[in-house]
C-alpha cells in the first residue's frame, strides 16, 4: 500500500487538467474564475502537504501512473525540490488570479472569460507536469500544452497588438519546442529509454566506455538551447517584453514569475536524472550556460534601463534575472545550482508582485503605463506602492529580502570556483548597479507628489490589498530571512535528484 | 565509395529527416508570411516523426498487432516510437489550429499575412 501523501502530484495534475476541461460547461466567467481559484488554493495546500511529509523525512519517490511498471508505464517523481516548486506554483497562481481579478474582468471580453481560466488551469497542470513528470515524452507534451496555454492568456485580451506578440512568442516558442522534441528523439535512439533513471543507467554506461560522446553533447545542447528559447534566456528572449508587456496584468504575473520558471525547473531535473550534473558539466554545457547568463544580465538590464513603458521594464528586468539563474547553473559548483533554485524561488514571488503593483498603481492614472506618468500613484494606493517599493528594493538587492539572499549565495558560490569568479562578480555588480539604476527612481517617481496631475479614484480590491499583495511581499522577505535554510534544503533536494 | 552509398542508402531517413528538420526550422524562423511560417513549423515536426518512425522500423517484420496469435515480440517493429509519433502528430495538429486562428485574426484585421507588414501596421496604430 502506497503511502496516501504518493498521490499528490497525480492528483494535483489531474485536478487542474479536469476543472480546465470542465469550465467551458459553467455559466459565466465568474463562476470558473471561482473555481480556478479554488483549483489552485487546493494545489497549495496539497502541495504544502507533500513539503510537510517529504522534506523532514527527505525523501523522493517515484509513483507509476496506473500501476504499468518501467519501461512501458509513465511516472512521476517527486522530492522536497518538487513539493516546493508545486507550493509556489499553486500559491503564486491563487495570489496573481486574486490580485489582477479588476484587471482581468476589465481587459478580457466576457464571452472568452471562461476559455481565459481555461488556459489557466491547463497551463498550471503543464507547470505541475513539468515539474513532476519522470519521463521525458511527457516532458515535451506539457511543455506543448503549457505553450499553447501561455500564448492563449497573452492573447486573451484581443487587441491586434497582443496577436501581433502571441505570434511572434508563438513561433520562437515553436522553434524552442522543436530543438527540445529532437533532443528527446535523439537521446531516445541512443539509449532506447524514455524514463529519466533508465536513461541515466545508459548515459553512464556510455560515458564510462567513451561512446557516442559527440551525440551526448549534442542532444545534452539540444535541450538546453530548447529550453533557453523557452525560458528567454539571452539571446533567445526577443519575444517576451512583447508578450509580457501587452498581456493582462494576471497573465504578465504568471508568464513572468511561473511559466519561465517551469521550463528552467525541467532542465535542472533532466541534468541531475538524465546526464547526471558531473557528464553536463564535462560535456561543457555549463560554460555556454555560464557566458549567455552573463550576457542576459547585461543586455536585460540596459534594456530594462532604457524602457519607459513599466511593464515592458518589468519583462526585461525578468531577462536579466533569467540570467542570474543560468549563471548560477553555469558556475561549475553545487551550491551554484542551489543559488539558482533559491533564485527562481525569489523570482517567482517578486515578479508577480511587481506586476500586480504596477497593474494598480497604473489604474491611478486611467491605466497609463509610462513610468514617468505614474507620478505620485503610490499616495492613491499605498498597499500597491509599498508592495512595489518592497519588490523593487528586492531586485536591487536590499538586506533581508529575497534578491539579497539570492545574490548573496550566487556570490558566494562564484568564489568556489576561480575561473568563472572575476566574469561573475563584475556582471552582478554591473548588474546590481543597473537594477538600483531603472528601478529607484521609479520608486522615488511613484512616492513623489503630483500637484498637476489627476489621478482617478481607485476601486479597492481586498482580494489584492488583504492578500495577494501582503503574501507576495511576505513571500520575498521570509526568502530573504531563511535564505540559509532554503539553500541547506534546496541542496539536500538536488542531492536526492 | 562504395561502402559510403551503401551507408547513404541505409540511412536514407535520417538525412532526409535532417534535411527536412533545417529546412522547416529556417522557414519557422526566417518567413515573414505566417502561413509559410505553420508550413515551415509543420516541415520541422514531420521530419522529426519521419526519423523517430525510421527509427523504430526493424527491416522485414510487421506492424505491432498480434496477428494469427503470435505473441514473439521478435516478429513486430519496435512499437514506442509509432506511439511517440501519434502523441507528437496529435500536439502538432493543436498548435497548428492555434497558430492558423491567430493568423485568421490579423488577416481578417489587416488583409495581409506578410509579418512584417502587420507589425509595422500595429507600431502605426500605436503611435
Amino acid at each position: 500500500m502506497l503511502p496516501y501523501y504518493y498521490n499528490i502530484p497525480a492528483v494535483s495534475i489531474l485536478l487542474c487538467m479536469i476543472s480546465g476541461i470542465s469550465i467551458p460547461l459553467l455559466s459565466s466567467g465568474r463562476r470558473a474564475y471561482r473555481l480556478t481559484l479554488f483549483v489552485s488554493a487546493t494545489v497549495t495546500l496539497l502541495s504544502a502537504l507533500l513539503m510537510y511529509k517529504v522534506i523532514p523525512l527527505n525523501e523522493y519517490f517515484t509513483y507509476m501512473m496506473g500501476h504499468f511498471p518501467a519501461p512501458w508505464g509513465n511516472e512521476l517523481s517527486a522530492g522536497p525540490l518538487e513539493a516546493m516548486m508545486g507550493f509556489i506554483f499553486g500559491l503564486v497562481m491563487f495570489l496573481s488570479l486574486l490580485g489582477g481579478s479588476m484587471t482581468l474582468f476589465h481587459d478580457i471580453l466576457p464571452g472568452k472569460q471562461k476559455f481565459y481560466f481555461t488556459m489557466m488551469n491547463m497551463l498550471m497542470a503543464a507547470l505541475l507536469a513539468m515539474t513532476y513528470t519522470n519521463d521525458l515524452f511527457t516532458g515535451y507534451v506539457f511543455i506543448e500544452i503549457s505553450t499553447i496555454a501561455a500564448c492563449a492568456i497573452v492573447v486573451a485580451r484581443d487587441t491586434p497588438k497582443t496577436i501581433g506578440s502571441t505570434i511572434r512568442y508563438l513561433a520562437i516558442s515553436l522553434l524552442g519546442s522543436g530543438l527540445f522534441l529532437i533532443g528527446v528523439v535523439l537521446l531516445y535512439c541512443i539509449t532506447g529509454h524514455l524514463l529519466m533513471p533508465n536513461i541515466q543507467t545508459q548515459v553512464l554506461r556510455l560515458v564510462s566506455t567513451g561512446l557516442y560522446t559527440v551525440p551526448l553533447t549534442v542532444v545534452a545542447g539540444l535541450l538546453f538551447v530548447g529550453i533557453a528559447i523557452k525560458s528567454a534566456l539571452f539571446p533567445f528572449g526577443a519575444w517576451l517584453p512583447m508578450a509580457h508587456g501587452g498581456a493582462t496584468t494576471t497573465s504578465s504575473a504568471v508568464l513572468s514569475g511561473l511559466v519561465l520558471k517551469g521550463y528552467i525547473v525541467m532542465l535542472i531535473k533532466i541534468f541531475y536524472r538524465v546526464f547526471t550534473i558531473d557528464v553536463i558539466r564535462d560535456l561543457n554545457v555549463t560554460n555556454i550556460m555560464f557566458a549567455c547568463g552573463l550576457a542576459g544580465m547585461i543586455y536585460g538590464s540596459i534594456e530594462a534601463f532604457r524602457e519607459e513603458h513599466i511593464k515592458r521594464m518589468l519583462a526585461h528586468s525578468s531577462m536579466a534575472q533569467i540570467g542570474y539563474i543560468f549563471m548560477g547553473i553555469g558556475l561549475d559548483v553545487n551550491l551554484g545550482v542551489a543559488a539558482a533554485f533559491l533564485q527562481i524561488m525569489v523570482h517567482a514571488f517578486v515578479k508577480p508582485l511587481l506586476f500586480l503593483c504596477a497593474g494598480r498603481l497604473s489604474e491611478v492614472y486611467d491605466h497609463e503605463k509610462s513610468s514617468y506618468r505614474l507620478r505620485g500613484s503610490a499616495h492613491k494606493d499605498w498597499v500597491a506602492g509599498i508592495g512595489f517599493t518592497i519588490g523593487a528594493m528586492s531586485m536591487v538587492g536590499i538586506p533581508l529580502l529575497g534578491g539579497f539572499a539570492a545574490k548573496f549565495y550566487l556570490v558566494t558560490s562564484a568564489m568556489m570556483n576561480p575561473a568563472k569568479l572575476w566574469p561573475a562578480l563584475i556582471t552582478l555588480m554591473i548588474s546590481a548597479v543597473m537594477n538600483a539604476l531603472y528601478y529607484m527612481p521609479e520608486v522615488i517617481a511613484i512616492w513623489t507628489r503630483c500637484e498637476l496631475c489627476t489621478p482617478n479614484p481607485v476601486e479597492s480590491n481586498l482580494g489584492f490589498d488583504l492578500i495577494s499583495a501582503p503574501l507576495l511581499a511576505s513571500g520575498v522577505i521570509f526568502l530573504g530571512l531563511n535564505g540559509y535554510t532554503m539553500i541547506q534544503v534546496i541542496q539536500r533536494g538536488l542531492a536526492l535528484l | 565509395m562504395k561502402q559510403f552509398i551503401v551507408e547513404l542508402i541505409n540511412d536514407r531517413f535520417m538525412i532526409a529527416a535532417v534535411l527536412l528538420f533545417g529546412l522547416g526550422f529556417m522557414n519557422l524562423l526566417l518567413q515573414k508570411n505566417l502561413i509559410k511560417k505553420i508550413i515551415g513549423f509543420n516541415v520541422m515536426d514531420s521530419s522529426i516523426f519521419l526519423f523517430l518512425a525510421s527509427q523504430g522500423y526493424i527491416n522485414g517484420r510487421i506492424a505491432p498487432i498480434i496477428t494469427n496469435g503470435v505473441f514473439d515480440a521478435e516478429v513486430y517493429i519496435n512499437p514506442i516510437p509509432s506511439g511517440l509519433v501519434l502523441t507528437g502528430i496529435v500536439v502538432s495538429v493543436s498548435v497548428t489550429a492555434f497558430f492558423l486562428a491567430l493568423t485568421v485574426r490579423l488577416y481578417g484585421i489587416y488583409k495581409t499575412v506578410d509579418f512584417d507588414e502587420i507589425m509595422l501596421l500595429i507600431n502605426k496604430e500605436a503611435e
